[in-house]
């Protein structure tokens, strides 16, 4: 039943592209990155990423990106980017103090 | 309607999910690519567990201490239901995609009315396996449009795989007697209603695919009688050897 | 194990590494110190060039131990004695195809490609773990697999959750989780069969006989051998030496022997009461180097397995390609 293949050299086959994993392991959760897969199209990212992510029930959203789409900042670039909030301390609570006896603040 | 033409048609539907499972379980580790070797485990695993159901559910029925491992290990083909369609084997990848879009685009039908059978158990392990039927549909429907619109070699693959896959389809809406009855008593489907929503389905795949949907032949049938392809033999020599081997061993 | 460096004649001195000279003491000291205050690295930190192919070398050959390792226990899988024992052991198979996957995902983000790395695996340039080139000849093998194969592996893996590279360490968590059940699964089919018929237990001690010293060898040579293993343990890429992890492994696994009322196919194994531990016969290094080198039982079976799938399977592949290139171009036409 197996047809049979002409032997001739072939160019290398192309890899099918990667995509990077968010999963939403439930609602009131954000999606988180959970790793990669291969496909080559959309449809097929979406299935991989279903089998190979999510086999014991751990979803119920799966985002799959073209890895080539994703954006990230330059790590040499994490002082300049980074740093000067570290400066910025009254954006934390625990810069303010409240007395102890006023409750809910 | 009588618990053994129940368990008879449990084992039917129970042997159709088996040997299929039993079919894709054999690609494990030797798929295309990796991805591939996931999604057909996955489907392997989820007809494996319908036959448990099914093959436990008939078992029961009959009682004599059986069980789904006593159906499935100590059958000879000649006590085997299900239909040729899943005993094919796999070739090349195409004809395991044929094989499986031809057949979940049935069952998927095939469950949907089973849901509301007038057997609680049946339509209960229908509702269950439904969903996982559903991706099975999805998953060999894209196939079929992937290799049916992808390389010329890939198509003409393709259309090789459905037409030696056509002549087994016809079996799927064959309701002999048994099936009759069940039909009459409301736990069975009417599989001719089935076959119209299963030919739509069908010509809107196979165009979308870009393949040419095969003409008429002459049917290959007679699972339900016990009269298979010359493949299920095998089959069951390779599943059945260790409880054959050792007899009454416990595993 | 599956990470153990295999790269390596134990008759050569460990190689001198070029490109640590040219890179900036100054960054290698920070990177250093980083690691050593359990600081994680991610993806596109600085990293010495010899911390990076470390790492894509271990990683990837763990990746291809695991593919690999859906051979031996996938040969069993259409002779499953019993429909659960099928469905446990196909799911099982399928867990390990997905743990290569999660470690291929890892070590792509250390810029190696999939096709780089499998073109490695089929050429013979990169290694695997060589317990998988031994044969499965009965049931029984499927069971001592999942106990010794699988739990001498789970030994090695849970340190590394706590290795310094980010993605491998996630990977890990995430293999250790799913984990669990492999090696019970494969400890109750020695019980079925060590507690069934004599014909049974005869199975049981005969997968037994075969499967200990290659399991224990899967911990690579012994730490005296081992010359890079210092360099990793500093990295936290390795966080216990391959002897360590060889004695707890027979520390747990000879009660588990006897539970089952089989016999380690060692005379000289014995209880040492002043050590805690046990003491073992001599492992035969020369069986170690010799399948190392290539020439396991079915090392070429397996990779003829790999190529055969590979190289069948390229139509789909540049079918799916060709597909989404053309799904690709109606969309942008769009």
């Amino acid at each position: 039943m197996m047809s049979d293949t002409p032997k001739k050299a072939k160019a290398p086959s192309k890899e099918w592209p990667l995509w990077e994993v968010f999963v939403r392991s439930k609602s009131g959760l954000s999606h988180r990155h959970v790793g990669s897969v291969h496909a080559s199209d959309s449809a097929l990212a979406i299935e991989a990423a279903r089998d190979l992510y999510t086999r014991r029930q751990e979803g119920v959203s799966l985002w799959v990106v073209p890895s080539s789409s994703i954006v990230a900042s330059d790590p040499d670039e994490a002082g300049n980017l980074f740093e000067p909030a570290k400066d910025k301390i009254y954006r934390h609570p625990t810069f303010y103090s409240i007395p102890k006896h006023v409750k809910h603040i | 309607m009588s618990a053994e033409l129940k368990a008879i048609y449990a084992q039917y539907l129970g042997d159709n999910s088996l040997i299929l499972g039993q079919r894709l379980s054999e690609w494990c580790g030797h798929s295309p690519a990796l991805e591939l070797d996931m999604s057909l485990s996955n489907l392997s695993l989820d007809l494996i567990g319908q036959a448990q159901l099914f093959l436990g559910y008939s078992a029961q029925l009959l009682g004599q201490d059986l069980d789904e491992d006593k159906l499935a290990f100590l059958r000879d083909v000649m006590d085997f239901k299900n239909v040729l369609l899943v005993e094919q084997p796999n070739g090349d990848f195409a004809h395991t995609v044929a094989r499986q879009f031809f057949f979940s685009a049935f069952q998927s039908l095939e469950l949907e009315a089973l849901k509301s059978s007038t057997d609680s158990e049946l339509a209960a392990i229908a509702a269950k396996a439904s969903k996982e039927v559903a991706y099975h549909l999805r998953f060999a429907r894209d196939w079929t449009i992937r290799l049916g619109d992808g390389t010329e070699e890939s198509t003409r693959r393709m259309q090789t795989a459905i037409e030696d896959m056509w002549r087994f389809t016809d079996e799927l809406f064959h309701m002999d007697d048994t099936h009759q009855a069940l039909l009459a008593d409301g736990v069975a489907p009417d599989l001719n209603t089935i076959r119209a929503q299963w030919d739509a389905l069908v010509d809107e795949v196979l165009a979308e695919a870009k393949l040419t949907r095969p003409g008429p032949c002459r049917p290959i049938m007679g699972g339900r009688e016990g009269h298979h392809s010359e493949h299920l033999g095998h089959i069951l020599s390779e599943m059945q050897y260790l409880q054959r081997a050792y007899p009454g061993a416990q595993w | 194990m599956y990470t153990t460096n295999l790269n390596f004649d134990k008759n050569k001195k460990p190689p001198k590494e070029p490109e640590s000279v040219v890179e900036d003491a100054e960054q290698i000291a920070a990177f250093e110190a980083r690691i050593a205050a359990d600081e994680m690295i991610e993806p596109k930190d600085w990293m010495p060039e010899a911390y990076r192919k470390t790492l894509v070398r271990q990683m990837s050959q763990h990746a291809h131990s695991e593919i690999v390792g859906m051979l031996p226990e996938g040969n069993w899988i259409t002779r499953a004695p019993t429909l659960k024992r099928k469905a446990i052991l196909l799911a099982k198979v399928q867990d390990e195809g997905g743990h290569g996957l999660y470690l291929y995902s890892a070590a792509e983000t250390l810029g190696t490609s999939r096709d780089e790395m499998t073109e490695a695996l089929l050429s013979g340039k990169a290694k695997y773990s060589t317990i998988f080139n031994y044969p499965t000849l009965t049931w029984a093998d499927i069971g001592a697999i999942g106990w010794l194969v699988d739990g001498a592996a789970i030994m090695n893996q849970i340190p590394l959750q706590r290795c310094s590279y980010g993605p491998y360490s996630r990977a890990m968590i995430r293999i250790c989780k799913e984990e669990s059940f492999h090696q019970r699964q494969g400890y109750e089919i020695m019980w079925a069969l060590s507690y069934g018929t004599d014909a049974q237990k005869r199975m049981a001690q005969d997968a037994l006989n075969r499967w200990w010293w290659p399991s224990l060898m899967m911990f690579g040579p012994p730490d005296d051998a081992s010359p890079n293993s210092e360099r990793s343990l500093r990295w936290k890429i390795k966080r216990f030496t391959n002897d360590e992890l060889r004695q707890k492994f027979i520390d747990v696994t000879v009660p588990q022997a006897e539970a089952l009322g089989l016999t380690v196919p060692d005379p000289d194994i014995t209880w040492n009461e002043e050590r805690g531990s046990y003491d073992i016969g001599p492992i035969d290094w020369d069986e170690f180097y010799s399948v190392v080198k290539g020439e396991g039982p079915v090392a070429r079976d397996r990779m003829a397995a790999k190529h055969k799938a590979w190289d069948e399977g390229a139509w789909v592949r540049e079918a799916a390609i060709a597909y989404g290139e053309k799904q690709q171009a109606k969309a942008e036409a769009a």
